[in-house]
């Protein structure tokens, strides 16, 4: 991780209490650090181009370009226009999931009851629904925007006849994933759970991010090298910022 | 899952014939019956579904994948809205699995996939694009182009988390037909990829039916 920044110190530091919501404009060279500060944490991230929102990232893509069902270092986050909004250059826990989708306020009344705002303020539970709908809203969009997300530091495999499952306990306390924006991304974040999570009661886990400057993006880099798929989508980014090709 | 139909085509109220790289925009009803038949075998066929009454719900690969606890797509599997309500149902199946992971081909995503010369190859969402800007009385536009169901594709997942591409499980004729739970308008594109070996680099005609 100390390789890809430009200072060790983070330029500004947040924390999003378990199951609330927030959103960031990532500016292009910075890194957005997530901290599971105190384990079992669930992020829901959509990524959209500030300048065009209708650009947006593309789960299929992501995954069909690199051959992968799993997010973890070394990967990029494309958008629909074949276009890289960030890269993975840290990751302590080797899977993260873009398939489970997000939780909706149905399964969340259904699993865990609903428990309002007049009875618990701002301790309230609401769904990665809410919490998405709030955020779109905050930039002029709406649920037909609200694509396939991230769901970091949750792992979603799947056996061999296809069945997909949840894996328990699999973020530990202090486990971190760094994305590097290698183009301007309006970044919408929350903490609510895993669709996919059965436990007995609402899981409430902060998350910590931090941004921090990037170094440039050297010859190199394990994102950009990781294979010939992502060697394109840099130089469709080097196309899109109208640089001259390294 | 392979069940088969006892339905016969000359009982059909409707009966099409989509040629490679075309797209298809059609209502159906609720309790209709839509056959898609791979009439060459190995075609790819991109679908989208939308309520015909509010075009904000739509199909959802990521509802439709949890809500059934499995990545792939057969007989018995209810095809879920962002709404969480069920579409259509899948009630028979020659083929035996289909993909909804892999998305649909783009000239943009084709540039990353194969190569940056080849942005000016015809694609499936270049398809939708013109369906959506010559029917511009259903309102829909890029945005609405969400994650896809792709027929007659094998796309499975490893333990391990890799994607892999492999060859098709379809054949000529093999089909698929689902019974629409609400009315619909189901939008495919009949994939016009010449990069993947998958169709053998020759994307084939397809047929469509429905039923009262």
């Amino acid at each position: 991780m100390s390789n890809y920044l430009a200072h060790s110190e983070p330029l500004h530091e947040g924390t999003l209490p378990g199951g609330h919501h927030w959103s960031l404009l990532m500016r292009r060279g910075k890194i957005l650090r997530l901290i599971d500060t105190g384990g079992g944490a669930n992020v829901g991230m959509l990524f959209y181009n500030p300048a065009d929102k209708a650009e947006r990232y593309n789960a299929p893509d992501t995954l069909k370009c690199q051959h992968t069902f799993k997010i973890t270092r070394g990967h990029c986050l494309y958008s629909d226009m074949g276009r890289i909004f960030c890269s993975v250059v840290e990751d302590t826990l080797g899977w993260h999931d873009s398939i489970g989708g997000n939780l909706t306020d149905a399964a969340l009344w259904e699993r865990w009851g609903k428990v309002s705002y007049q009875e618990k303020r701002n301790d309230w539970q609401i769904s990665g629904e809410h919490a998405f709908l709030v955020e779109l809203a905050k930039h002029g969009m709406n649920r037909r925007d609200m694509a396939a997300n991230m769901n970091w530091f949750s792992c979603v495999s799947v056996d061999g006849e296809g069945k997909i499952s949840l894996k328990p306990g699999h973020s530990k306390p202090d486990s971190c994933v760094a994305l590097r924006f290698e183009m301007d991304t309006l970044v919408l974040m929350h903490s609510c759970p895993h669709p996919l999570n059965q436990a007995a009661s609402y899981p409430k886990a902060p998350v910590t991010y931090q941004v921090f400057s990037a170094k440039p993006v050297a010859e190199d880099d394990l994102c950009r090298n990781s294979c010939p798929e992502n060697r394109r989508g840099f130089v469709n980014n080097v196309i899109y910022h109208q640089e001259a090709a390294s | 899952m392979i069940v088969e139909s006892q339905l016969q085509t000359a009982d059909a109220r409707y009966s099409q014939i989509v040629e490679a790289g075309d797209y298809w925009l059609h209502f159906v009803g609720e309790g209709q019956t839509l056959r898609i038949t791979d009439l060459e075998g190995n075609q790819a066929v991109d679908t989208l579904f939308y309520s015909a009454v509010d075009t904000a719900e739509r199909y959802s690969a990521m509802d439709t994948i949890r809500e059934q606890g499995n990545v792939y797509l057969t007989a018995g599997t209810r095809l879920i809205s962002n709404l969480g309500h069920s579409m259509l149902r899948i009630v028979a199946d020659t083929c035996g699995r289909h993909d909804t992971l892999g998305g649909a081909c783009s000239a943009e995503s084709n540039t990353v996939r194969y190569a940056l010369e080849k942005k000016c190859m015809h694609s499936c969402r270049d398809s939708w694009l013109l369906a959506v800007a010559r029917h511009e009385h259903f309102a829909l536009g890029k945005r609405d182009i969400t994650h896809n169901i792709n027929f007659f594709m094998n796309v499975p997942v490893t333990s391990d988390g890799k994607l892999t591409f492999e060859d098709g499980l379809s054949g000529p004729g093999k089909y698929v037909e689902l019974e629409a739970e609400m009315a619909c308008l189901a939008f495919i594109s009949n994939c016009p990829q010449l990069n993947n070996p998958c169709n053998a680099y020759n994307p084939t005609p397809i047929q469509v039916h429905i039923w009262d």
